[in-house]
């Protein structure tokens, strides 16, 4: 009887956990001591150089700029998204819900199923400056002034991907507040009511700390999403990343490295050292955003 | 929230706190529905504006943005489907998520069938093994996993794309799938085995029929996922005939973005947002809870 267990155990565990092995596992553990090599371009020759590519990452400028783009967007795009999400989700539900709440959670929900790249290609028209649909909408209402180079100018350059990022993001966080909102049981609010709570308190005092698991765990994806921003620094961006590395991030820096100049230790070591700092993050937001959990 | 009952009914509705008498809720009243339209406004009119502007002439385009298509050109989405290769590039796209929804959710349903129902030592060290994965982004390891496709010959490969794509969700997978089958009751698994069903028996035609809810909302999210994917078939895919959909739009916009062919390549957009649309409307119930469930657990 236990022999035929694991051995039925073992049968289904065995492809699985191969493939999870070599693909996944494998590459994560092989960064580190590729992290070490002064490997470049496709020959097999390289050298341990020690902590030679951290310390010359330490000296990049490049890569300062571009960490401190992440953790720019790292504090201000939770926040943004997280805001206006409850602030959506909170409008949505007031009262039972605004006429067509359920339409408005369809329509708001409908960037996040589409393609990042897709997204980034739509931005790219709607930034362009001569017949793009935002200055183009900018002159129709006599706001010529506002009109920009929007991702040519280094100075709006981030901001324009921050607001792409914040239009594809907000309809997830609103769909996932919502359902929490929703499970908090009516009878709350109708003793908050009695006790002469407004719209406001009862927000504040009610809804926010009952669903704060949710937002927990909303401000760790995003801290993981921050560090990542690939696909529209690189679809949207000049050049990428620019202009004058105005929109640079590290996953960028990263992938050019390696699959531009083919320093390929040199990127192994960025990877490593985002592998720390993401660590170091998430634990970070769990800490901070650590409350007392309430049972309802 | 309960994964077993994921499908189950929409949500409940909210709490519809009496009527309210303060003026600040009066208030409140009238100008949600002002915010909340302006962002749905906002969320539809550039998708509205892109699907409209593949119709038009390049010229239209540009004299008249708000208008509608004084003809409808049709042969905008030719041009896209055969010049540009978004046919090809849909069809590629089509092969590899689906090969790599399917093979995501066979490997993951079996360890969070014997992670969900087995003891035995190393059970946790595995399960965390697994689900571990989640909290890094993937492009961490992304030199290395370059080399480990090349060196087993995959690059350029469907078959290398669907692998790396069905191991790397299968982090979530298991996650989720685990969770669900923990739901589900051991005394049915028990009866069948007294019953003298082997042990596969049980796996096959009780358990993962009665998990069809779980895997269909993970399959979902699965799908939605590698659709989009960008990075990943970026580095292991450069081979322009085998481009993905995301891949081939990306390489248009970027080297001819700015070139004559707008209509064109709004056809493109059009083209490729149009299915997503489609399924969207379709399921939007089961994809926001399946996409959303995940992170309420």
């Amino acid at each position: 009887m236990h022999h035929g267990k694991y051995r039925f155990v073992l049968s289904l565990l065995l492809i699985p956990l191969g493939l999870y092995a070599v693909f996944v596992v494998s590459p994560y553990v092989q960064a580190f001591p590729i992290a070490f090599t002064d490997w470049e371009g496709l020959s097999a020759d390289y050298h341990y150089i020690g902590f030679g590519n951290f310390v010359t990452l330490f000296h990049d400028s490049v890569f300062w700029v571009a960490l401190r783009h992440n953790l720019f967007l790292l504090v201000s795009l939770p926040v943004i998204i997280v805001t206006l999400s409850l602030f959506f989700s909170a409008m949505l539900n007031y009262r039972g819900g605004v006429p067509g709440a359920k339409f408005y959670k369809v329509v708001y929900f409908f960037p996040s199923v589409l393609s990042i790249a897709v997204v980034g290609v739509l931005w790219q028209f709607i930034f362009e400056p001569r017949n793009g649909l935002l200055n183009g909408f900018l002159r129709a209402i006599g706001l010529d002034g506002l009109a920009q180079l929007w991702l040519g100018d280094g100075k709006t350059a981030l901001g324009s991907i921050m607001a792409v990022v914040v239009w594809g993001g907000v309809g997830f966080y609103v769909v996932l507040f919502t359902a929490a909102m929703a499970a908090i049981p009516r009878e709350l609010y109708e003793a908050a009511l009695l006790d002469g709570a407004g719209a406001f308190q009862s927000f504040w005092r009610l809804t926010l700390p009952l669903i704060w698991n949710t937002v927990q765990v909303a401000l760790a994806f995003q801290v993981i999403g921050a560090l990542d921003l690939f696909a529209l620094v690189k679809i949207l961006s000049v050049g990428p990343g620019g202009p004058d590395d105005a929109t640079q991030v590290i996953s960028l820096y990263m992938y050019t490295n390696a699959f531009t100049y083919g320093k390929f230790g040199y990127a192994s070591a960025i990877g490593v050292t985002l592998f720390a700092i993401n660590m170091i993050l998430t634990l970070l937001t769990f800490r901070l955003t650590r409350r007392e959990r309430v049972e309802y | 929230m309960d994964p077993a009952r994921i499908d189950a009914a929409p949500a409940p509705a909210v709490p519809d706190p009496p009527t309210g008498r303060t003026v600040g809720s009066r208030v409140l009243g009238g100008t949600s529905q002002g915010f909340v339209l302006v962002w749905g406004a906002m969320v539809l009119f550039p998708l509205l504006w892109a699907v409209l502007s593949s119709f038009k002439s390049d010229a239209d385009i540009f004299k008249s943005p708000w208008s509608l298509p004084s003809v409808w050109h049709w042969d905008n989405f030719s041009r896209a489907w055969s010049e540009s290769h978004i046919g090809t590039y849909f069809f590629n796209s089509v092969i590899v998520v689906c090969g790599g929804v399917l093979l995501t959710l066979l490997l993951s349903s079996a360890v969070a069938y014997v992670l969900a129902r087995f003891e035995f030592p190393g059970s946790r060290v595995l399960y965390y093994v697994f689900v571990g994965g989640m909290v890094f982004p993937g492009f961490m390891a992304l030199v290395p996993l370059f080399f480990v496709v090349q060196n087993l010959g995959l690059l350029n490969t469907y078959l290398g794309l669907i692998l790396v794509y069905a191991t790397h969700g299968m982090s979530f997978s298991v996650f989720f799938l685990t969770a669900f089958f923990r739901t589900q009751s051991k005394e049915l698994a028990e009866a069948a085995l007294v019953d003298g069903c082997s042990q596969w028996g049980v796996l096959f035609r009780i358990m993962l029929p009665l998990a069809r809810p779980g895997l269909v909302s993970i399959g979902i999210f699965q799908f939605l996922g590698m659709w989009n994917e960008y990075l990943l078939p970026l580095v292991l895919n450069t081979d322009e005939s085998r481009y993905l959909v995301t891949q081939g739009l990306a390489n248009i916009a970027v080297t001819q973005g700015y070139h004559s062919d707008f209509s064109g390549l709004f056809a493109g957009l059009t083209i490729s947002i149009l299915p997503v649309l489609a399924v969207y409307l379709a399921f939007h119930r089961q994809i926001s809870t399946g996409m959303t469930a995940g992170a309420l657990k």
